[in-house]
């Protein structure tokens, strides 16, 4: 198999490993959260890449046209897309509610909070 | 995009970061349109780089931190994403080749659905005849995730006003 | 950015389209790329691109809150009830084929009632989610 067949699964897979990069390194959270989205769009291309064929054209069906790409995928990105916003909105109101909690949105910082309050509670 | 995406991980003032993620949804949307998925690319221009955006600043906004700080070495994260990464090179050798009208994904059910949805459904979008027909509970499903999140934030961000209502009595 | 003439006359310009388009998008998602999700998207960044503008009170009296409360739930029971009137008329849950005599035209109604219980939903709780956010405020503690 040559590099041009496979591109697509490279370019998918270097955009996964971007966003896990910056799911785990980051300690700002909001930052968390946009690695996470990058990490869904890899996903999303990841499933689409497959069903293109060359020369086809989108799935509408129309009489001048007799190869189309596969619908399939579409089909579960489509959802994929808005469960995805979905969990973008619940997981930035988490944090807008930590950040009035522990008044800082940087992980360690909460950490060190949550830690110290233990400390303080069990002594 | 690549580029894109390796300015979004060396930024640090959040700001820009969440511009560049609105630069990123554009492009992955041209990609997905040269990849003939124009439903999905729509969605993903609407829902990625209008309403992300929004969420993303209006959240910014309200957290007031706009930088985020270097934090223990990079390195661990680094090794273990690079880890990951090859994990995943070496599963897409397995993959079929692009473009190829013999991978398993165009031979099972979708020649049918193909062949099939303009007769039964009379729609000539066949993702929509698949999404609101064929597949109907899964749609049924996401609306319902839909309206979950919906009602989570609801539940997340009420209690502010009795909050600050006891405030202004006390 | 009530003052700037610029994005005034812009807005006022672009929303109605927007609003028009969303609709489009809807019913012409049978036809062409759209649907349910992308028309209640563009529905949603329209009301919130006049938020922006205008301020956030002049969008809430434009989509009140209780409205727009409504319409996260109704879009979710519209679809449940078109999936009850298949089981009503005779047929299983959710089954298009007996909405009409016609079985063709009786999963056309359906799908579009579908897609109409979506977009309904979708933009009813993108919009919900904005104004959350956007009318919380900083504390006022550390102003």
């Amino acid at each position: 198999m040559s590099f041009a067949s496979h591109y697509a699964y490279g370019v998918t897979i270097f955009l996964m490993v971007a966003g896990l990069y910056i799911l785990i390194a980051s300690g700002n959270l909001v930052k968390k959260l946009i690695g996470l989205g990058i990490f869904q769009t890899s996903v999303y291309l990841l499933y689409i890449a497959p069903g293109k064929l060359i020369g086809g054209t989108a799935p509408i069906l129309a009489p001048e046209f007799t190869v189309y790409s596969n619908p399939l995928p579409h089909v579960l990105i489509l959802t994929a897309i808005v469960v995805g916003v979905a969990t973008l909105a619940l997981g930035l109101a988490i944090v807008v509610r930590i950040r009035e909690a522990y008044d800082t949105i940087e992980e360690d910082e909460i950490l060190a909070a949550d830690m110290a309050e233990d400390a303080g509670q069990r002594s | 995009m690549a580029v894109v995406v390796v300015a979004m991980v060396v930024r640090r003032n959040l700001f820009s970061v969440v511009v560049l993620a609105g630069i990123y949804s554009f492009l992955m949307a041209s990609v997905l349109v040269a990849l003939d998925a124009v439903d999905v690319a729509m969605t993903e221009a609407s829902v990625g780089a209008g309403i992300s955006t929004v969420l993303l600043l209006s959240a910014l906004y309200l957290t007031k931190g706009e930088e985020a700080k270097p934090m223990r070495g990079p390195w661990i994260p680094l090794v273990v994403s690079i880890a990951v990464g090859g994990a995943l090179v070496y599963g897409s050798l397995g993959l079929p080749a692009f473009s190829d009208p013999q991978a398993p994904i165009h031979t099972h059910v979708v020649p049918r659905y193909l062949q099939q949805s303009l007769k039964e459904t009379g729609v000539p979008n066949v993702v929509t005849a698949v999404l609101a027909s064929y597949r109907g509970y899964d749609t049924l499903g996401e609306t319902t995730v839909v309206f979950t999140a919906g009602a989570g934030v609801i539940v997340l961000l009420r209690l502010r006003k009795r909050r600050a209502e006891n405030k202004a009595a006390k | 950015m009530r003052g700037d003439l610029v994005l005034r006359v812009i807005s006022k310009l672009f929303i109605p389209f927007m609003l028009l388009f969303a609709l489009y998008v809807l019913f012409h998602g049978e036809l062409g790329p759209g649907g349910g999700f992308q028309a209640g998207v563009i529905a949603a960044a329209a009301i919130m691109f006049y938020a922006i503008i205008f301020g956030l009170p002049a969008a809430r009296r434009l989509a009140p809150d209780a409205v727009v409360e409504a319409m996260v739930a109704a879009g979710v029971l519209i679809f449940a009830g078109v999936g009850v009137a298949g089981l009503v008329l005779g047929g299983n849950y959710l089954d298009y084929f007996v909405l009409d005599r016609n079985p063709v035209r009786g999963q056309e109604r359906g799908i579009f009632w579908v897609e109409v219980g979506v977009a309904v939903t979708v933009s009813g709780v993108m919009l919900k989610v904005f104004y959350m956010f956007a009318g919380r405020g900083r504390d006022p503690e550390d102003a």
